[in-house]
């Protein structure tokens, strides 16, 4: 038994993170997210019926979603967390690191119950969301009818924001450039291909404003600082619905994507963490989530208990997938790195 | 600062006769334990990760022994595969092929999911040919693969040194850059090394005639003033950045002030731009400038100045030949901290620079927590590091500037 927190050479960076001790008799589960509306959603939705229901309390913690503050925590020894939210290229990286542990799925579901895609080695999805395009109805007098209409700056001039990180954008700059939807990972996967999309890009560069976190693109809307702004469909819904503001969604051309849930390595409540992913992956429990922000279930057989008001503001409402792009976390897998190097020097120039 | 005489009596002086330098170190003991132990030790673990990467050995220690045996470059031959379909199984089943395919995934863009699926394949059949894992991994079958391979099984590498200057091994004995479009740290260590110049100047030309300002005033308003530079310099840099997004963005008070008062017909692009950044950042340093070059004027006796007067000298004369020398140390020393701390910037640029407006300390965070690439992340802390302790010294023994005495 370690009584004192393990000293470790990596003592600097884990420095943000306080040794817990362990209250004795009490069942705990800690779950770091990424805050915001969305995680306020979690909490509705999922938290706090799961700590009723199983009786154990729920501690929460906030962070950006970066697997840098894991990977401290994982190899200084001191993990006090049991599930983490991420993005499914995070899960593929923190799997490829030996950050997360890889899931039983016989403690969860039935993998074939998931969308493809959605139950991966390290990572189970909770969500489906989009990636859009949104925009100030009081400001565009016409409205853009494409994501891709970002890049049409004489049609739309003003400054637009975007998303710093290659992901999505390069995706878009192919569409935008006239390669059909099913070609797109192949034709970026090619030295030529990221040629084409960089050159794409290129034509907006000086007219882009870069976001960082989920909650920025509302902000720049709000603000005036843009005209248009790609987001994820709910940061636009939550500022739509509650604070009232003209904006508005653009879903064609939308890339789908999935949230997901993870356990770090050394983990100390492990069976209950388990516990909490079967609970999640009840097909009427997967899709209460909706309700609180319209994120779509990643579970087959939930779509029937999505209320009739919440399914057409879902990236996965009939009418929003006419037109539309999976993100291919293989893909991303693959070449991340290499094209967010390509993408800061891009920025660089 | 320099120049408070302290009274010395008799007794300390003898006190000190007899006691060697050791009295001092002893003193500052703990804090010294401390800054080793909490500080210099895990700055040391991790920058060494700059240079120590012992992923792939650890990974291949079969693959290592056959290579040896191998004849040399190029694709080697069938026992090679064969040891490193063993290691690829053995890594499987502990866990550790990820990391073994993210680290190739670095020096070889784009084989992550070649090495896992070369990895499923041997854990299935143990007998896979040199041919049947080469076609469920094609890059096994180039020659530049396997020369990164036996790059990364030595334990110490220069990889991540070369490319924090965007250099790479391109032959054996030979370095070149790497291509045009992956080429982004010299730019960024330029850039670094010019905003901080820039904002470091911009602050001089404030800081000193404020300084010169307040050393003449009455001490009440001097010290009006005083409380008025430093009230910033209690505010958190994050909130003093914040409040700086609300006055800089398009439609943010500057903006409203110079339209109402006609300066500008249009509203102009302050967030996300260098000029805003510089405007900031100059702003939240310069109390960093201004109080060392503030206590050095202090300590100038007006009496000098008048005494070189009345012995001919006119006033720029005076100025260049009693004042300047006295205050140089001051200016040097409050301009030498602007810069070095400007070389660490992180927040302002994040919040208020443009894509292009990054700084080195943004590159390292990416690094450090969203690529997972610590070692990327300790050269290039260590190049910065390098160059800080560079400055500070030439600075130091070059212009005669001595921060230690100056405290």
């Amino acid at each position: 038994m370690k009584s004192v927190c393990r000293t470790n050479l990596l003592a600097l960076a884990g420095a943000a993170m306080i040794c817990q001790l362990q209250p004795v008799g009490a069942e705990e589960l800690t779950i770091m997210a990424t805050g915001g509306a969305w995680q306020a959603a979690l909490r509705q939705a999922w938290f706090e019926p799961f700590a009723k229901k199983a009786g154990v309390k729920f501690n929460e913690q906030e962070y950006t979603g970066e697997l840098g503050k894991i990977k401290a925590m994982v190899e200084t020894g001191n993990v006090p967390i049991d599930l983490v939210t991420v993005e499914t290229s995070t899960v593929l990286q923190g799997c490829d690191a030996g950050v997360l542990i890889r899931i039983d799925y016989s403690k969860v579901a039935d993998r074939s119950r998931f969308l493809p895609g959605t139950a991966l080695d390290c990572g189970v999805g909770i969500d489906v969301y989009g990636d859009v395009l949104a925009y100030d109805t009081s400001v565009l007098k016409e409205a853009p009818t494409s994501v891709l209409d970002i890049f049409d700056t004489k049609k739309f001039p003003g400054k637009r924001a975007m998303r710093k990180a290659p992901a999505q954008n390069l995706e878009w700059a192919l569409m935008a450039d006239g390669v059909p939807i099913a070609e797109v990972y192949k034709v970026l996967g090619t030295p030529d291909g990221v040629d084409r999309a960089f050159k794409k890009l290129d034509t907006i560069k000086k007219d882009i404003v870069w976001w960082d976190a989920g909650a920025q693109p509302p902000q720049l809307l709000a603000s005036k600082e843009v005209i248009m702004t790609t987001a994820w469909n709910g940061r636009i819904q939550s500022a739509i619905d509650q604070d009232k503001r003209p904006f508005a969604i653009v879903w064609d051309n939308q890339i789908v994507e999935y949230d997901m849930i993870a356990i770090p390595k050394g983990a100390k409540n492990l069976d209950l963490a388990y516990k909490y992913l079967a609970y999640v992956a009840q097909p009427d429990v997967g899709a209460q989530l909706g309700r609180f922000i319209p994120y779509g279930p990643v579970l087959s057989d939930s779509t029937p208990f999505v209320p009739k008001d919440v399914l057409p503001k879902l990236p996965t409402a009939p009418d929003h997938m006419k037109n539309y792009l999976v993100g291919d976390v293989e893909f991303w897998g693959d070449h991340g790195e290499d094209l967010v190097k390509r993408f800061n020097a891009w920025l660089a120039q | 600062m320099s120049s408070i005489a302290m009274p010395t009596p008799k007794t300390w002086i003898s006190a000190r006769d007899h006691s060697d330098s050791l009295r001092p170190l002893a003193l500052a003991a703990p804090l010294l334990l401390l800054l080793l132990f909490s500080f210099g030790a895990p700055i040391v673990a991790l920058l060494s990760r700059a240079v120590y990467e012992p992923t792939i050995a650890n990974a291949l220690p079969h693959t290592i022994a056959a290579l040896r045996q191998d004849s040399g470059a190029g694709v080697p031959d069938e026992t090679v595969f064969r040891a490193f379909a063993t290691d690829l199984k053995d890594g499987q089943a502990a866990g550790t092929v990820y990391e073994l395919a993210k680290n190739l995934n670095t020096r070889l863009p784009g084989v992550r999911s070649q090495v896992l699926r070369v990895t499923r394949l041997a854990a299935q059949d143990p007998a896979a040919t040199k041919e049947a894992m080469i076609k469920a991994a094609p890059m096994l079958g180039e020659e530049k693969s396997w020369s990164a391979i036996r790059a990364g099984t030595n334990r110490f590498t220069s990889f991540f040194l070369l490319s924090a200057f965007d250099l790479r091994w391109t032959g054996q004995w030979t370095i070149g850059t790497v291509p045009a479009d992956q080429a982004v740290f010299l730019r960024v260590f330029g850039r670094t090394f010019l905003i901080a110049t820039l904002v470091t100047l911009a602050t001089l030309a404030l800081a000193f005639p404020l300084a010169y300002l307040m050393t003449n005033l009455r001490p009440a308003i001097a010290s009006i003033v005083l409380v008025l530079v430093l009230l910033p310099f209690w505010t958190s840099i994050l909130v003093r950045t914040a409040a700086w997004t609300v006055i800089l963005q398009k439609y943010g008070i500057l903006n409203d002030l110079m339209l109402w008062l006609g300066v500008t017909s249009d509203r102009i692009e302050l967030m996300y731009s260098r000029t805003g950044l510089i405007i900031a950042m100059t702003h939240i340093q310069l109390p960093f400038t201004l109080l060392p070059i503030y206590s050095v004027m202090r300590s100038v006796q007006p009496s000098q100045l008048r005494a070189a007067q009345s012995l001919g000298g006119r006033p720029f004369t005076v100025f260049r030949r009693i004042y300047l020398p006295q205050v140089m140390p001051g200016v040097l020393a409050g301009c030498l901290l602007t810069f070095i701390l400007c070389l660490g910037y992180y927040i302002t640029p994040v919040l208020i620079g443009g894509a292009s407006d990054q700084l080195i300390s943004n590159f390292i965070a990416n690094y450090v927590n969203a690529e997972l690439n610590w070692e990327m992340a300790a050269a290039l802390s260590f190049v910065l590091l390098a160059s800080t302790l560079g400055l500070y010294i030439t600075m130091t023994r070059y212009l005669g500037l001595d921060l230690f005495k100056m405290g």
